[in-house]
């Protein structure tokens, strides 16, 4: 449990660290954006270039980012068979062929592509979280969302919604441990036996996690009440998010990868 | 059963650039009949090593992976920790590790938040269900029963209620019956009396102490409270950032009060009253438990009078 790769801080101090929450928000999705308009190889190629740019700025080591893709690796895999065998557009430029099963240059090409920009994706979007704190991230999401108050949309309500999620999740993870360990001590096997006992093998776990949680819950409840916490109104900020020259430099990359793909496309698809 | 640790040493996420040593070459050996005390921060080590005596964590040796290195030449063998618990060897991989569980009972801290079942009946026997499964129903019941009587309990009353409802001491037995259900016979137990009001505390330990009697061989408690330690303990062993610092009787460990007082730890109330009296020019000697200091405070102004 503890080697989730996904979503964890990388504590150290970097260009990409120092960036503003907001513009990583955003850049994330252009960037996702740009990934998607990319229809050929040069494209993906420029894509990438700016991926390892980030990633060498961000000082968080290429194998803890590459691992993050661990999890999607299933995915990865059936997306490449799937593409490899089934791909079709044209007849001609055939180099193998078993019954329904069809291999081209074509399909080969396309599932090198898919795969990559699969691949591209998740591992950006880790650095996001490698960089940013849950705090920090959730300050960012709040203020991005701002302009939803006009429709009277609870953001600061659901910003800290998120940010005591966020907090809470070590502390669950601690706490699960704890329970596993008591209930393994009173001989509870949560690794072999069938689906279905391994199943029940969860119970003991669950429940004791989900009245700790509400008890944490209540706790929280009174500990917030006893501050006076009134919610959005009349809270202001300790940390100011800040635009800096930084985000400036960070805009500029973006960007010339956006222009970069989109100037690319003229090459044609894969 | 006997326990023996050998150079036993643990770090935690080994290898990365976090790592530190839990535990540090502690050797140490707890004779069957004690009541043994465990004292440290947090952080000390202390957890970590209670969680071996049980295999929670398992020795490198007794990993289903593990390959010993082939000793390079000019270099003596490697030597790895050992840990021998009665005749449970916990470095080799084909040993039962489930009948020592049931041999080694654990009470963590805090265990009423272990608890999980409809009924105590069903908390208690859950251990017995993993156990010892062979059992029929009849033999179950008694076994349950016995355990439940054992912690103070009205076995008739409780064991249809939901552990829920119960007092919170109430739901401390509860939890130590399903720990001691199985007849452990090393019972370990991690700050039994923490968050407990002195009452409590007091009918804790001599709960605790009826079960060494009549119930589990021996009796390890991991504790910060010192006046615990010097009440009840027969030996007691110092863990400071994961090494072992004393294993001493406490008559003798709170003599070290300079030390102690070094690794930021208390001493007992009577050992503090002993230094205050020493101080004045009185000398006491006693085995710190406030019985025998006492006496021996009696004796000498007795002795003065006279």
């Amino acid at each position: 449990m503890k080697d989730i790769a996904f979503g964890q801080y990388y504590p150290v101090s970097s260009f990409v660290h120092k960036l503003d929450p907001r513009f990583k928000i955003v850049a994330l999705i252009t960037y996702i954006v740009a990934i998607f308009l990319a229809n050929n190889y040069y494209g993906m190629a420029v894509c990438a270039l700016g991926f390892f740019l980030i990633v060498l700025c961000s000082r968080v080591p290429f194998k803890k980012v590459f691992r993050s893709v661990k999890g999607i690796f299933v995915l990865l895999i059936f997306t490449a068979v799937l593409q490899i065998f089934f791909y079709q557009e044209s007849e001609n430029a055939k180099v193998w062929q078993w019954w329904i099963f069809t291999v081209s240059d074509e399909s080969l090409l396309h599932a090198g592509f898919l795969v990559l920009r699969l691949a591209l994706l998740v591992m950006v979007a880790s650095i996001l979280t490698f960089t940013t704190t849950p705090v920090a991230l959730t300050d960012g999401l709040e203020s991005l969302l701002y302009p939803l108050k006009l429709i009277r949309f609870p953001v600061h309500e659901l910003a800290l919604i998120m940010s005591i999620a966020l907090r809470f999740i070590p502390t669950l993870m601690e706490e699960t441990e704890r329970i596993m360990n008591a209930q393994k001590a009173r001989g509870a096997d949560f690794e072999s036996g069938s689906l279905l006992s391994r199943a029940k093998a969860v119970i003991p776990i669950l429940i004791p996690l989900l009245i700790s949680s509400f008890r944490r819950a209540e706790e929280l409840g009174d500990a917030m009440d006893a501050r006076c916490y009134a919610g959005s109104k009349v809270r202001t900020k300790y940390k100011k998010l800040k635009f800096s020259w930084r985000d400036l430099v960070g805009l500029l990359v973006i960007a010339a990868i956006v222009v970069g793909v989109v100037f690319l496309k003229r090459f044609g698809a894969v | 059963m006997r326990i023996q640790a050998e150079r036993l040493s643990y770090s935690y996420q080994a290898g990365s650039s976090f790592s530190a040593y839990a535990l540090k070459d502690v050797t140490l050996t707890i004779e069957e009949g004690e009541f043994f005390g465990i004292i440290g921060h947090t952080g000390s080590g202390k957890s970590t090593f209670v969680q071996h005596l049980n295999a929670l964590i398992k020795l490198p040796t007794a990993d289903k992976k593990f390959k010993p290195k082939k000793p390079k030449k000019g270099q003596p063998a490697p030597v790895y920790p050992s840990l021998v618990i009665g005749k449970y060897d916990l470095g080799d991989k084909k040993t039962n590790f489930k009948e020592l569980r049931s041999k080694v009972g654990i009470v963590f801290q805090y265990p009423e938040y272990q608890l999980f079942a409809e009924s105590v009946y069903d908390d208690v026997a859950f251990g017995l269900k993993n156990f010892r499964s062979e059992l029929s129903e009849e033999e179950k019941t008694v076994l349950v029963r016995d355990a439940i009587s054992a912690v103070g309990l009205d076995y008739e009353s409780v064991k249809d209620a939901s552990p829920f409802d119960l007092s919170g001491g109430q739901k401390r037995r509860v939890a130590i019956a399903g720990v001691i259900v199985t007849r452990p016979e090393i019972l370990i137990l991690d700050e039994p009396a923490a968050g407990l009001d002195p009452l409590g505390k007091k009918e804790i330990m001599e709960l605790l102490h009826s079960l060494h009697r009549d119930w589990c061989k021996t009796v390890i408690i991991v504790s910060h409270d010192m006046d615990e330690i010097s009440e009840n303990c027969t030996r007691a062993a110092v863990f400071s950032h994961g090494e072992l610092k004393f294993v001493l009787p406490p008559s003798e460990l709170f003599l070290h009060d300079e030390e102690l007082k070094a690794l930021d730890l208390d001493i007992p109330v009577t050992a503090k009253v002993r230094l205050a009296l020493k101080a004045k020019g009185i000398d006491v000697q006693t085995d710190f438990t406030e019985e025998d200091f006492a006496e021996k405070v009696l004796a000498y102004y007795k002795g003065v009078r006279a």
